[in-house]
């Protein structure tokens, strides 16, 4: 489904760009339908950027990507219309990703002017009312409600409903539950794990390996824009084969034990 | 990361409580700060004099209708000039000219600096260097005598016109202050998400990044209005203004012209003078009262 | 002790009433203790954090004492607290990072902020180079602008900054949250370090991230509503915790390795109450899957087993 081949991002800094910045550097990896990609790496390791040229916000400076075969990057008007209809992304700050001057459910009148402008009003409200249920919200809980007045969880989960209403194939999930408090953000993981049963691929974005290891079938690690390891999730954490993947795993904080602690 | 400044304002806004509209917080505020209702109250009262008054007479703002250079009296209520042209007339005629000039030029200004603020924010790269670039050039015109020269040599006739050639010259630093604002919007993630939902760019800009700025951009205006006001007096002042229009800069051109401080016919000098202070001065201090209002933080609980 | 919170009550005023963050909260910290505070976004504990050291100025004391090392901090007035803060309380707060002025070199940030305090550049630097030693900084970064540091970095400068001199309480307020995860293990063994070495006597380290207080904590105090749920050392908490809202937290937290396939975790239902008419009785008891009629009324925070103190009626029988 989507495809990278050798793909790699470079920003002109400074002045007339006279410095290069290498964000991401000949990466390749794929995702399929029902299928869970982790990208996992500490900040600057260029997962953002990779998620961003995915959902055609950036293009990349080498290399292809393609959804389905054809080139994503460089879509412009009607065909990036049409990928969009089938690729989708969530944001990691839900409080950035809704405009705080308008009131929230204002993400699907979005979707619809942009998509389903010939859909009368009641048909699209019965729309959004079960794509709600869908991510299991109370649609009275969240419509006509400013974002200030809604749970992180909320926000998050309006975001996956909105993308849900284009019958999406591939989700682009950004660090989605990293602001969301610990109480919800295993609901959001949950939900991506159903959809994933469903047939959707979800490209999903972390710093965070315990989270990313829950839901996903295989694993990706990034350090400063280059993979530097690859593989079935399982493989990945148990039978790490790389140095920076062992650091980063001996790293995290264990709630059963402590970093001094050997292994058990 | 749970606790952003959002979330941890610990007034974490519970689901049941009624909805308090945006704009009705901030007129709540506005009327409350002292600052913005005096000066609202000094501007309308400036704008309603200059409206109404020259409807209750028959005659125009120039004609000779009473005594020479007589003091304040009944009849001629900030007295005559040394020609027994009414200044109260002058006066209010000039008050019109001065919102005309400030609502023209403050509005063109505002509307290049913010065309150019925008689409060079948002659009990045070569675009945003040229754009930046005729930016910079505008700016360190010495706007004053670009001007000073346009007057002379072009001529300028009316009060529209000498408002066209303020509002050319005085967007620059709108453009830079929108630009960069744009700039740190455009990085939001809604701006993404309007993009992933097909919106176009303009739309984007217009619907999604100006919204956001509307305080500051209504703030820009208030500026951009005072700041046209006090050009044309300059300019009316030396001598450069409109020739077929009676604005408060013109009297006090006059009123030097003719040695009326030398003469003691304070009543001819005084009143613009203290017309244009007074709105000028009330538009700085509305400004600093919307900042109160517009910024929570500055905001006296 | 360090110490001593006494029913402490510090409310927000907001246009629509009082939202009471902080409702009436009780503990101690014990000499060379580290004790954890967690909780959701909005149970009160940064707010609890701020309360010892500052009062931002929509924060209203309105109940209880706080005494450090036997005497009582005047936490309603500004003024009166310079005396202890930097000295006795000291804070890294939230955005401690970005607070650094950008335009001046660490060097002047650090002068300025002794100078302030009465205190000599000159005689402290050998002290404050040794304590930069200590977390592995150079003396160069003194010459350095705060742009030209990590997340990380500064975070350890921050910190040698709050403890110069020894305070007997330290509140690091989230200070790990922004971090990489290597670079958050660092940060968090040098609090260890420098409470081993005796810069500071007590800490209370305010995060949202248990597994990362389970690290370094002796005690953690959880959180819920403006009010502690639960005290206890940290083993006890996270293996046998004793309120349900311990256990639910616990329980929704993925270790890694846990997967989605093999075993699903739940979350937490609902949302915490608003606090500006905050609910009768227990506070958890809308989202308690073990609620009785009992828990209309508020249960005490008591000790039910030895250093073990919960609210909730369930737990002490």
């Amino acid at each position: 489904m989507l495809r990278l081949d050798q793909v790699s991002k470079t920003f002109r800094l400074g002045a007339f760009g006279s410095r290069e910045l290498t964000a991401v550097k000949d990466v390749s990896l794929t995702v399929g339908p029902g299928e869970v990609v982790s990208l996992i790496g500490e900040s600057g390791s260029g997962k953002t950027t990779i998620g961003r040229m995915a959902l055609g916000l950036a293009t990349p400076t080498k290399g292809r990507i393609t959804f389905d075969g054809v080139p994503v990057s460089g879509l412009r008007g009607r065909a990036s219309h049409g990928y969009h209809r089938q690729v989708q992304g969530v944001f990691q700050d839900p409080f950035s990703t809704f405009n705080p001057v308008f009131k929230a459910d204002r993400v699907f009148t979005l979707v619809r002017d942009g998509f389903f402008g010939s859909v009368p009003a009641a048909r699209w409200r019965q729309k959004v009312e079960a794509a709600l249920h869908g991510v299991r919200l109370e649609p009275a809980d969240v419509l006509d409600k400013y974002p200030h007045q809604l749970s992180g969880g909320q926000l998050q989960r309006m975001l996956i409903a909105r993308a849900l209403l284009l019958d999406i194939r591939l989700l682009v999930a950004d660090e989605i539950i990293s602001m969301l408090d610990a109480s919800t953000r295993i609901d959001v993981l949950n939900l991506l794990g159903e959809l994933k049963a469903t047939g959707l691929g979800v490209l999903f974005v972390t710093h965070d390996l315990a989270l990313g290891t829950y839901i996903s079938d295989r694993t990706v690690i990034l350090r400063a824009g280059e993979v530097v390891e690859a593989g079935p999730t399982e493989t990945v954490f148990t039978n790490p084969s790389h140095e920076y993947t062992r650091d980063l795993l001996a790293a995290v904080p264990h709630l059963h034990r402590r970093w001094d602690e050997p292994v058990k | 990361m749970t606790d952003t400044e959002h979330v941890a304002a610990p007034g974490v806004p519970a689901i049941a409580e009624p909805t308090v509209g945006r704009r009705r917080e901030t007129l709540h505020f506005a009327l409350r700060n002292k600052k913005v209702v005096g000066a609202v109250v000094v501007i309308l009262g400036l704008l309603v004099l200059g409206l109404v008054a020259p409807l209750f007479t028959d005659h125009g703002p120039n004609e000779y209708v009473g005594p020479p250079a007589a003091p304040p009296s009944a009849d001629y209520w900030f007295g005559t000039t040394t020609f027994g042209q009414d200044v109260f007339l002058q006066f209010a005629n000039g008050i019109r000219s001065t919102f005309v000039v400030g609502a023209l030029g403050g509005g063109l200004a505002g509307l290049i600096g913010m065309t150019v603020g925008f689409v060079a924010g948002y659009r990045g790269g070569l675009v945003d260097e040229l754009l930046n670039m005729l930016t910079n050039i505008v700016l360190v015109l010495p706007a004053l005598a670009v001007l000073i020269i346009l007057h002379a040599y072009v001529g300028v006739t009316s009060v529209a016109m000498q408002a066209l050639f303020i509002g050319l010259f005085s967007w620059p630093w709108v453009a830079r202050a929108v630009r960069a604002q744009t700039f740190s919007l455009r990085s939001r993630e809604f701006v993404d998400l309007a993009r992933l939902s097909g919106m176009r760019p303009l739309a984007v800009i217009r619907r999604e990044i100006a919204p956001n700025m509307s305080s500051y951009l209504f703030m820009t205006f208030i500026l951009l209005f005072g700041g046209s006001v006090l050009m044309a007096a300059t300019l009316d002042f030396i001598g450069l203004g409109p020739t077929d229009a009676t604005s408060l800069g013109l009297m006090m051109n006059s009123a030097v012209h003719w040695s009326a401080l030398h003469l003691g016919l304070w009543w001819w000098f005084v009143p613009p003078g203290a017309a244009i202070t007074a709105i000028v001065g009330a538009l700085y201090v509305m400004n600093v009262g919307l900042d109160e209002v517009f910024n929570p933080k500055l905001r006296e609980m | 002790m360090p110490l001593q919170v006494d029913d402490l009550k510090v409310y927000y005023r907001t246009l629509r009433g009082d939202v009471r963050a902080l409702d009436g909260v009780s503990f101690t910290v014990a000499d060379g203790e580290i004790m954890g505070v967690v909780g959701e976004s909005g149970c009160g504990k940064s707010t609890l954090g701020k309360a010892l050291v500052r009062l931002d100025n929509r924060m209203k004391h309105v109940g209880g004492t706080v005494t450090v090392d036997g005497q009582t901090l005047p936490i309603a007035d500004d003024r009166a607290m310079n005396r202890f803060r930097f000295t006795s309380v000291s804070i890294i707060p939230q955005y401690a990072m970005s607070a650094l002025n950008p335009t001046r070199r660490i060097g002047r940030l650090v002068a300025d902020l002794l100078d302030a305090r009465g205190m000599s550049y000159a005689a402290t630097r050998p002290e404050l180079i040794r304590r930069l030693a200590l977390v592995g900084l150079p003396e160069t970064v003194l010459d350095n602008y705060p742009m030209e540091l990590s997340g990380g970095m500064k975070q350890r400068v921050v910190l040698v900054l709050s403890t110069l001199r020894d305070p007997a309480l330290l509140v690091a307020d989230e200070v790990t949250s922004a971090l990489d995860v290597s670079n958050q293990r660092a940060v968090a063994q040098t609090l260890v370090e420098f409470r081993d070495r005796g810069y500071v006597r007590g800490m209370l380290v305010v995060t949202h991230d248990i597994s990362l207080v389970y690290q370094i904590a002796d005690t953690i105090m959880v959180m819920y509503a403006g009010r502690l749920a639960e005290k206890a050392p940290s083993d006890a908490v996270v293996t046998e915790p004793l309120h349900p809202y311990t256990q639910l937290l616990i329980g929704a937290l993925p270790e890694v390795g846990a997967r989605f396939s093999e075993r699903r975790l739940t979350g937490i239902p609902g949302r915490p109450p608003g606090l500006r008419n905050p609910p009768q009785g227990c506070r958890f008891r809308a989202r308690c899957p073990l609620a009785v009629d009992k828990c209309a009324e508020q249960p005490p925070f008591v000790e039910v087993a030895e250093n073990h103190h919960v609210a909730c009626w369930k737990a002490g029988s």
